[in-house]
This record gives structure tokens, sequence and C-alpha cells, in this order.
């Protein structure tokens, strides 16, 4: 019985969808650590929310980043160790439809989880509702990119000692302008002025990451794995 | 020449500046120099290894 | 001329050419340093702004451009070596990481000694100053996961991708961060590039560019050696080139 790659593609995505979903804990720990971060702000800044507004778009984006990166650890990790990734690699589908699949399911699981959890924050950090669409748009965008840039350096770190610590040491610096244009829509949005020159940037960012990444990452994992 | 050494008041700067420079540039030949040599060790060990294996 | 490139990709003639070319390379390197230190400190006239402070120019800037110049080599070192799987790609990639990263060090600090004066701060986040930055963290990143993995040949391979993708990314950091400057500062940015630089001035800052290109190269050569070595110990060639 033959899979077309699509068929492929929603399987895979499925069976990961399922397996994340067996250990709830597991999908909720960057979520918690990402409202534990937040906080951490204001109760090291002691900051009336009037003033916390200010600081609010790069906080929040720092501490999703950090929070993304959690979780990008566990990408290829566990079918590595269990051999799954090499008998999905020798499926014949080719490796970069599997490494979209489980991308784009990573990115269900976590950064849109992270999306939705963001109103609470920035409520929190005393961004107002008006800048909601702006924020939920542009990390949206943001942590989509931000799963692939992790699929690469994920691919790469697999099964190395400290990989995670490596893989954040990769991929941040390769995160500054999604930071950078992410945190600045956020801002304006709030402070009233246009949002579109940030948010195309933003988005060109985010298509250009989604069209050639899946060729990196998937030619990082046929390192690994050969 | 004393103009020459303030550098226009700036020598606190200008100096440091330089010499950090330099302290880059002869890092940078030290280094080699040693990295070249310790491969050049490691190989002709394993050149002698290789040898001492041969039947 | 494919002979040419063939012979590039042999370790044994790379090995040889490497060490005949460093001497030349480090002796023309020391005249266009010498020439430019000399011009620049001695010959080129106080700036009409910066008084002899802009002096620091004569190894900020060349150092910022080989910074950029040396992590392009690498990741085309590294696209080579990945496309035909050529070893040597991987040999000058894996050389030219430290290199780079030092003249990277060395823009940021002689970039903070010169902001020192001119702008009252030893750091700014200026857009030079913090591209230069995340482009230490991308040479930091690529020398760092290339020593994690036990098998060399592997390393240098996940190495080389990481080069090529973040010299995707050195352009994008760049612009990204002149925006992000620009929302939050005027004119603070320090060039001397702005009204037209006298000759005077000009010609010494070429030549320490040269210089510093002309040294790189034969860092290199050194480097170059070493890594070629580590990678095919066991040929039979290396017998006697190790002998010198």
């Amino acid at each position: 019985m033959t899979v077309g790659a699509w068929e492929a593609f929603w399987l895979i995505v499925h069976r990961e969808m399922r397996l994340s979903f067996r250990r709830p804990e597991q999908l909720l720990q960057p979520l918690v650590f990402f409202l534990i971060v937040t906080t951490l702000f204001p109760l090291g800044l002691s900051l009336q929310l009037s003033l916390l507004r200010d600081i609010a778009p790069g906080v929040l984006w720092v501490a999703a980043l950090l929070s993304s990166l959690l979780s990008l650890d566990a990408l290829f990790k566990s079918d590595a160790d269990d051999g799954t990734l090499e008998q999905l690699a020798l499926s014949g589908h080719g490796l970069t439809v599997i490494v979209v699949a489980k991308t784009v399911a990573h990115w269900l699981v976590t950064g849109l989880a992270l999306v939705l959890v963001s109103p609470i924050v920035g409520t929190a950090l005393g961004i107002p509702t008006e800048a909601f669409a702006t924020m939920l748009l542009s990390l949206a965008m943001g942590t989509l990119t931000l799963s692939w840039l992790g699929a690469i350096g994920a691919g790469l770190t697999i099964g190395l000692r400290r990989g995670n610590v490596l893989l954040s040491l990769i991929v941040l610096p390769l995160a500054t302008p999604l930071l950078i244009f992410g945190a600045a829509a956020t801002e304006r949005a709030i402070s009233g002025a246009s949002v579109v020159g940030a948010l195309y940037f933003l988005a060109a960012l985010c298509v250009f990451t989604c069209t050639l990444a899946p060729f990196a990452a998937a030619a990082a994992l046929r390192i690994t794995l050969e | 020449m004393s103009d020459f050494w303030s550098m226009g008041g700036y020598a606190r700067y200008v100096w440091p500046c330089f010499g950090f420079a330099g302290i880059v540039l002869l890092w940078n030949i030290w280094s080699a120099r040693r990295h070249l040599d310790a491969a050049k060790i490691r190989a002709a060990r394993a050149l002698a290894m290789a040898a001492s294996e041969a039947p | 001329m494919w002979t040419w490139f063939y012979k590039l990709a042999s370790p044994p003639y790379v090995f040889g050419a490497a060490a005949a070319l460093a001497p030349w390379l480090f002796g023309a390197a020391a005249l266009a340093i010498a020439y430019g230190l000399i011009a620049g400190l001695g010959i080129a006239p106080p700036d009409y702004q910066q008084g002899e402070a802009f002096r620091m120019i004569y190894v900020h800037v060349p150092s910022a451009i080989l910074s950029v110049t040396v992590y392009t080599v690498m990741a085309v070192a590294s696209a080579v070596a990945l496309i035909w799987r050529i070893k040597v790609g991987h040999a000058v990639a894996a050389a030219s990481a430290p290199i780079g990263a030092s003249f990277t060090l060395m823009t940021l600090v002689t970039g903070s000694l010169w902001g020192r004066p001119m702008w009252g701060t030893y750091w700014a986040w200026d857009p030079r100053l913090t591209s230069e930055l995340i482009l230490l963290f991308l040479y930091v990143g690529v020398m760092s996961l290339r020593s994690a993995f036990e098998d060399p040949a592997r390393g240098d391979r996940a190495a080389a991708l990481l080069a090529v993708v973040g010299v995707v990314n050195v352009p994008i950091v760049h612009f990204s961060v002149v925006w992000w400057n620009s929302l939050h500062q005027g004119a603070t940015i320090v060039t001397l590039e702005g009204p037209k630089m006298p000759g005077s001035m000009l010609w010494p800052l070429l030549s320490m560019w040269l210089g510093f290109m002309l040294f790189y190269g034969a860092v290199l050569c050194i480097r170059v050696q070493g890594e070629v070595l580590n990678r095919e110990r066991q040929s039979a060639w290396v017998r006697e080139a190790i002998k010198s």
C-alpha cells in the first residue's frame, strides 16, 4: 500500500498530535515557562502597569523565544532515540515531507499555544487590548518562523551532549530579526503608530524561512542520520 | 613628538585600540603556528602507530 | 582551467601551496599594514570633527570588513564542501572560523574604544556594533557545533550547513538592526564615510584593509595546513609532508 506525499504528511501530523496529547503535562511546560518568565520581569523591575507597558513587547517576545526553545529539543529527539526517525527516513517519502509534517505539528502544539495564551500574558504586562490583534498576528508568524529555525538547529544537534544548550546558541542569533520586527510591531500597535511596515517584514521573514528551511532541516537530518 | 603620543588628548583610547588590534594579530599568528605544530605531532604519532601495527 | 580546480581539491596540493604561499602573504601584509599605520597615524591630518580620535578607523573599519569577508569565505568553502564533497572545503572553513571570530572581537573592542570619546559611552546599540555582536555569536555557534561531534566528518558537515544558513542571515540581521536602530535614534551613527574622505586619509585606510586581507590569507595558509593534516592523517603523502 503506497502512500502519497500528502497522505504521509497528514499521517505524521496526526501521529505527532496524538503523541503530544498523550502526555498533556509536556504540552503545558512551555506555557508555564512562558508565564513564569513574564512574571519575573515585573518582579525584578517592580514597575507599575503603565510603565511596564513600555517594555512589554520586548519582554513578551523574549519570553516567547525562550519558551519555544525549550520544546524544540524534543522535536526529533524521541524519534531519533528509538529509531523511528530512521524508519521514517527510509520510508521513501523524502525527509522534506517528514520534516515539514513534524515541524508543523510541533508549531501547532507549541507556538500556537503560546499565541493563544498571549492575551493573558499581555494583560499582565499592561498591553492594551487594542494592540492584541497585532500582538497575536506577529506572535503567530514569529513562532512559526522560530519553529523552522529550531527545526534546523534541532536537526543539527540531535543526540549531542548538551545539545539543548548548543541548540539555543545556534538558534537565538538567527532569531534576532524576528525579535526586532515582532516586538516593534507590537510596540507600534501600543503607541498607535502604523504596524504595517513591521508586519510586512515579519511576514517576509516568515515566508522566506518557511520556504527554505524545510530543505535545510532535511539536510541537517541527513547529516545526522547517515 | 609628544603631540603624536598624546593624540590630541585621546591617547587613552587610541593607543589601547591599536594595542588590542596588534594583540589580536599576534594571537592569530601564535595560535595558527601552535595548531599546525600540534597537527604535525598528531600525524607523526598516527603514522608511527600504523607502522608499528603493520604485520 | 579545470585542472586548477581539481588541484585545489587535492589535500597534498593545498598543503604544499599553503606552506609555500604563507611567507609571501605575511611579507606583503606587513608592508601594507606598515604603510597604513605610518601614513594613518603620522601623515593623515586630524579630522575636522573628531580630531585625532578618528585614527581608530584604521583598525576598526578593516577589521569590520574582514569579519564579514571571512564569514563569507567560510560559508562558500562550506557550501563547496557540502555540494561537491570536497574535504579541503571543510579544512578552509574550520581554519577560517577562529580567524574571523578574532576579527569580529577586534571590531567590537576597537568600536567600543572609539565610541567612548565620540558618544560618551563604551557601548551603544548602534547598527554596526550590534550586527557585529550577533556575527560573533554566529561564529561561536559554528565553532561549538563542529567541536561537539565525536565524529569529525559529521561535525564538519553540520558546521558547514550552519555556516551556510548563517550567511543567509547576515544581511537579514544587518538590515533588521539598521531598521530597528532608525526607530530609536537619530543620526548618532558616526561614520567617516559621510563627506568624501581626502586621499591622505583614504589611502592608509585602503592599505590597512589590504594588509588585513593579506594577513588573513597568510594565517589561513598556516591553519589550513594543520586542518588538512588533521583530516588526512592516514594518507601516504603525510609522511613526507611533516618532515619539515
